[in-house]
């Protein structure tokens, strides 16, 4: 029974129905021993297992181990732990279905091996992630929700429609190297761009992200990107617009971070900038900058949950999560302070710590193929990274100034999650061999030479030289109530405001011509005009809307089964 | 503050200094350090002494001061996309 051809979603995938009917310290249980379980199973899993499926004439591949979707299991696994240990004392039954759903089908992304699987994954990925914004349940969490979703849908829409292109292009639905070449191509590549941040498609996450709960955010920030970055490692290795949407991707955020007032929004763009250095890493395409695009999203689950982790850890405690509202909470949750600085080192690239030892093979692979100029754009963004991520998560919510709040440390549980994310970021950055030997390619990289580990200190030595010269002078940009215009301000502000005017330049026509009747007809057209609708829109029930769905559809189905007959 | 004085010792000014002070004091040995090491170089820009110190210092002094003009173009109250349009 318990063979290699178990695919490796279905014990998250069960986990997530029995937390819907379990309760209390079984229901624990059952999600603690999950990702356990199923990250053991996997463990014994060799690449080159590969599951078809036949459905009438077509044959799927659901199911496909190669070392390059071995790392993202192992990973998925790993921060699936990590996420439902932070969240076990939560009591939301939908939350936790919710979210082990989402694991189990980023998990089932990653191993799909033909592009309607990975579309099944795909869609059941976006929704499922979509009822932990929901989940939040604050002000704003239903609409933040249902922009997220917009979003996912879109990708998934795109990635359906470049699937069957390609279906058709080809004669072959398997997911492997897709390369930039024709439309199926390029919709696949934003099908995946949406869900990997690409500039201008990042908005769901800075604005989908901050509105979840507490824990919910943990598991979000985990997931969807990463899984995204699979796939364009998968379709896209080599593609050299990456390297330059990577580029944008890395530096752009970090300015918006720095004046960013809600401490996890700053992290929601500070993961916009670490997925610019995967992408890039994609773009470049060589095993060094591919095995480092893949390692730096291994890493980026480890110190960007660490750090999604503390200030959900805060805000649950505090019910605060604004620079402005926070400081001194060091007096109060110590702990969390120190893994919370841990997670801090650990994405600003401090030697010893995980983000040194892959982001330094991006910025090397960068190097050797004679990318100078994104270089020097990268090494901005890597010490902007230790100036909005590094240094102003921490300073803002546990130093600065003293906030007044005094709370307690956070449940051990959460704790608990905290130090095994922390302990697995100290132990690959001081042993990388730990990561190394799980990446795809084969290639011979170590990080720790003199030249490596001392220009990298330097640049954070002078960041934060520069951070505290700045703050000590006044000039250091205070944390503000404010919302800062972004790419969403097109539909939430602009959209909606001409949709206004026009409606409201329409109503003045037809009173323009109301005008030219005669005084008399004018109370007959108000008082028959429902005359005038037509009967579809007279009401419009959702139901009727639905059935003439339902016959649109059924009218396809035939004449495509005509179509293929004749 | 003054009227209920912490304890803690982070609170106290003499000792913000001291961290302020081994701050100073590392990144001096750093650049020094730079001018005796002899790293590696692999692009031109790398070749000019204090590279990586300058670089860092400089780097996050002008994303700061950008992202503080950027605030009087793109900031707005915290209500901005509540209010009935």
């Amino acid at each position: 029974m318990w063979t290699a051809e178990i695919p490796a979603f279905l014990p998250l995938a069960i986990a997530a129905v029995l937390a819907l009917v379990t309760r209390g310290w079984l229901r624990s249980a059952i999600m603690l021993l999950a990702p356990v379980l199923g990250g053991l199973h996997l463990l014994s899993v060799d690449p080159g297992v590969v599951v078809h499926i036949q459905i009438l004439d077509l044959e799927l591949t659901p199911y496909r181990v190669d070392r390059l979707s071995l790392i993202f299991g192992y990973l998925f696994h790993l921060g699936a732990f990590i996420a439902v240990l932070f969240a076990l004392q939560v009591r939301d039954s939908m939350q936790h279905c919710a979210a082990l759903l989402y694991v189990a089908s980023a998990i089932g992304a990653v191993f799909a091996g033909d592009l309607l699987s990975l579309f099944v994954f795909w869609e059941v990925m976006g929704l499922s992630s979509a009822f932990l914004v929901w989940a939040g349940r604050g002000p704003g969490s239903a609409e933040a929700g249902i922009r997220y979703l917009l979003f996912q849908i879109l990708s998934g829409v795109l990635l359906m429609a470049g699937a069957l292109w390609h279906w058709v292009n080809t004669g072959d639905l398997s997911f492997n190297e897709i390369g930039l070449a024709g439309g199926a191509s390029w919709l696949l590549f934003l099908a995946f761009g949406i869900k990997a941040g690409f500039p201008l498609l990042h908005n769901w996450i800075t604005d989908g992200y901050p509105a979840s709960t507490p824990t919910g955010t943990v598991f979000l920030c985990m997931f969807t990107t990463k899984a995204a970055v699979y796939a364009l490692a998968r379709g896209f290795p080599g593609a050299e617009p990456l390297v330059y949407i990577g580029m944008v991707m890395a530096c752009f955020p970090i300015f918006y971070a720095v004046i960013e007032n809600d401490l996890r929004r700053v992290l929601a763009y500070s993961m916009i900038n670490q997925l610019g250095f995967m992408v890039c890493g994609i773009g470049v395409g060589t095993a060094l900058a591919l095995n480092g695009a893949v390692g730096h999203a291994f890493n980026d689950v480890l110190f960007k949950g660490l750090l999604m982790m503390s200030m959900g850890a805060v805000l649950y405690m505090t019910d605060r999560i604004n620079g402005s509202d926070l400081g001194g909470l060091y007096k109060s949750m110590p702990k969390t302070t120190v893994l919370c600085m841990i997670g801090a080192a650990s994405i600003s690239a401090f030697p010893l710590f995980n983000g040194f030892v892959s982001k330094s093979m991006v910025m090397s692979a960068l190097v050797n193929e004679g990318y100078h100029g994104v270089w020097l754009a990268m090494l901005f963004a890597a010490a902007g990274v230790f100036h909005h991520a590094g240094i102003k998560i921490p300073y803002f919510a546990f130093f600065h100034h003293d906030s007044g709040i005094r709370t307690q440390e956070a449940p051990l549980n959460m704790l608990l999650a905290m130090a095994v994310a922390a302990v697995l970021c100290i132990a690959i950055g001081s042993q990388p061999q730990l990561l190394y030997q799980l990446l795809p390619y084969d290639y011979d990289y170590s990080p720790y030479d003199v030249t490596h580990v001392l220009t990298q200190t330097q640049l954070l030595f002078f960041s934060a030289l520069a951070f505290v010269w700045l703050n000590t002078r006044g000039m250091y940009p205070p944390e503000l109530r404010s919302t800062n215009i972004d790419i969403e301000w097109l539909w939430r502000r602009l959209l909606p405001s001409a949709a206004l005017r026009i409606s409201s330049r329409l109503a003045a026509a037809r009173d323009g011509l109301l005008e030219l009747l005669s005084p008399a007809l004018r109370p007959e057209f108000w008082a028959n005009r429902k005359l005038l609708q037509l009967t579809l829109s007279r009401q419009w029930p959702t139901g009727s809307m639905v059935l003439w769905v339902a016959v649109f559809l059924a009218v396809m189905l035939f004449s495509g089964l005509f179509v293929k007959g004749a | 503050m003054s009227e209920q004085k912490s304890q803690d010792w982070l609170d106290k000014p003499a000792n913000q200094r001291k961290i302020r002070m081994s701050l100073y004091i590392a990144c001096g040995i750093l650049f020094l350090l730079d001018l005796i090491v002899k790293r590696k170089v692999y692009v031109a820009a790398e070749q000019l002494p204090g590279f990586y110190p300058i670089f860092g210092f400089v780097a996050c002094v002008v994303l700061v001061l950008i992202a503080k003009e950027m605030r009087k173009l793109l900031m707005r109250g915290e209500d901005y996309y509540d209010v009935d349009r």
